[in-house]
């Protein structure tokens, strides 16, 4: 697909396919997550989109009845692998999901330090920094600093998933998962988080997936295009959305189904 | 106005006042116990009740000390031996409780939960009083506990399902283990619901008879020694209530009175707390 950067946080999908029982919610795919870019994943609703994603930090297997097939690499690692665990893998791994999951019992400052806690870190001045580097990076720093110990739910909808954003990428993962996080947002939330992709592709490799194509094409150097569980293209944002190459991702970035 | 719509209008008034009816027969029932407890029991509470043990049969005077005693010792004891099991088993129902050992759990659960409390009562005799050698608090704590465990299993795992599934995938996805999941984000989440569903057990048992008549037994005494025969509210109720004599019908009713009143703050408790919870997670 592209000239691999480094390979450090380097994410890709070897022949990847996911099953909810006998059905194949996302079949054979092959796509690389190259390190410091924005890939958007595009396609209609039911075409395996989410369950992609959901592969890639081993969230999928714990729905019941769910299998994988395939390998996912993390820096050339299967994640897969039986020496794996999931839980530790999910640490280097941060995901944000479609509404804001604050932990409604815990402050602002518990719930980003929720993931170092988990980690081992106990230490009051250590977890001090890594909260506030967090909540900066989530661009949530200026409006809460002086409220850290207040309940989280006394956020409003977008600041909640700038938090939610500050607790995944509090453990410095690596790699952010986000998943149609702007779906419950108001335009301005939306505007706040697209130019958050921006700014954190510097520190992490970070995977979107959206129904929204004008945001895809905002916020992503890559887009790939799924339909029906499968990779239909992939390719750079631009060259996808001004000269596809497959006459069905045309179809659907020119709104013609979908 | 047209035919149809004056039926509507009728039948809308008339249903109105039949649920309004209906709705004030129901407090109706509570507000005439409680009025009844309040002009036969009132009147006899002094000093001497609340602090003074049964003074021999036909005397006047003396108090139920024993019994409030014994009934915060015996419920007490239960709350601590039910309240950890129920909500333990509650948590693995709603956790872990998909396969076919949460069902069972959950179908002995639902089966001891109708058990009439009198066979309790007789289980508790058969299995702790006839084995130990004689009736004791303790006997009377375990059958009490032995009714709580089934409804809190059952109330805890409500709470813990009403906590969304997407905090529990937040969680994991943090890479929080499943076991810190369920404590740390699913059990604390529902806490209000759960410490409202311990209260209303609590208060539950604090007000049963049967299950007590064959283990605690009751006793004229004040004791706290959980090995002995011990008095209850509801025994003295039930003794008092049954016997021949004015002075203990009188303690009889100022008892029911004290227990309903405890009950009632418990219940309230349980009430204040659910509040709080709502008030917190909107």
């Amino acid at each position: 697909m592209v000239a691999s950067a480094n390979t450090r946080l380097r994410l890709e999908t070897a022949h990847l396919t996911a099953l909810f029982g006998q059905h194949r919610a996302v079949r054979d795919v092959s796509l690389l997550f190259p390190a410091h870019t924005v890939t958007a994943i595009i396609g209609p609703s039911g075409c395996g989109k989410s369950t992609l994603l959901r592969c890639l930090n081993r969230m999928h297997e714990l729905t019941p009845g769910a299998s994988v097939q395939g390998e996912v690499l993390l820096d050339n690692v299967n994640i897969y692998a039986a020496d794996v665990s999931p839980v530790e893998l999910r640490r280097r791994i941060g995901m944000v999901f479609q509404r804001p999951t604050p932990f409604p019992t815990m402050s602002i400052y518990d719930n980003v330090a929720a993931g170092l806690r988990v980690n081992g870190g106990r230490r009051r001045a250590a977890l001090d920094d890594a909260v506030s580097r967090a909540l900066q990076q989530a661009a949530l720093w200026d409006e809460v600093k002086d409220r850290l110990h207040t309940s989280a739910l006394d956020l409003s909808g977008g600041q909640q998933q700038r938090l939610c954003i500050a607790r995944a990428v509090a453990p410095q993962p690596g790699i952010l998962l986000l998943d149609e996080p702007t779906a419950s947002l108001d335009p301005a939330g939306t505007q706040r988080i697209e130019e958050l992709c921006h700014a954190l592709k510097r520190l992490y490799t970070i995977v979107i997936v959206t129904h929204n194509m004008q945001q895809a094409a905002r916020v992503s150097d890559y887009t790939a295009f799924m339909y029906l569980g499968s990779l239909i293209e992939v390719g750079k944002t631009n060259e996808i959305f001004t000269k596809p190459k497959v006459e069905q991702t045309e179809a659907y970035i020119t709104g013609r189904f979908g | 106005m047209s035919g149809a719509s004056l039926r509507r209008h009728l039948t809308s008034r008339v249903m109105t006042v039949l649920i309004v009816v209906l709705s004030f027969t129901a407090v109706l029932a509570l507000v005439l116990i409680l009025g009844n407890l309040l002009v036969k029991g009132a009147s006899s509470l002094d000093w001497a009740f609340f602090t003074k043990s049964p003074v021999p049969a036909g005397q006047s005077g003396g108090g139920v000390a024993n019994a409030i005693a014994g009934t915060i010792l015996i419920v007490g004891l239960a709350a601590l031996i039910g309240v950890p099991v129920g909500v333990g088993a509650g948590m693995y129902l709603a956790e872990y409780g998909a396969g076919r050992l949460g069902f069972a759990v959950r179908f002995v659960a639902d089966v001891l939960n109708g058990t009439p409390s009198i066979v309790i009562g007789i289980v508790g005799w058969t299995f702790i009083v006839k084995p130990s050698g004689g009736y004791s608090a303790l006997a009377g704590s375990i059958a009490l506990a032995i009714l709580m465990i089934p409804m809190l299993a059952r109330t805890t795992e409500e709470m813990v399902r009403l906590v969304p599934h997407s905090l529990r995938e937040a969680a994991l996805a943090l890479g929080y283990p499943r076991w810190r999941t369920s404590l740390k984000v699913v059990a604390r989440t529902a806490l209000g619901g759960i410490v409202t569903g311990c209260l209303v057990g609590i208060a539950r048992v604090a007000g049963e008879t049967a299950p007590l008549l064959f283990t605690a037994l009751g006793n004229l005494n004040f004791t706290t020694s959980v090995t002995q025969p011990m008095q209850t509210l509801s025994l003295q109720i039930y003794v008092y209530a049954t016997g021949p004599f004015d002075e203990w019908h009188r303690l009889a009713w100022a008892s029911a009175l004290v227990l309903m009143g405890l009950v009632l703050v418990i219940s309230l408790t349980a009430r204040w707390v659910t509040r709080a919870r709502y008030g917190r997670i909107r």
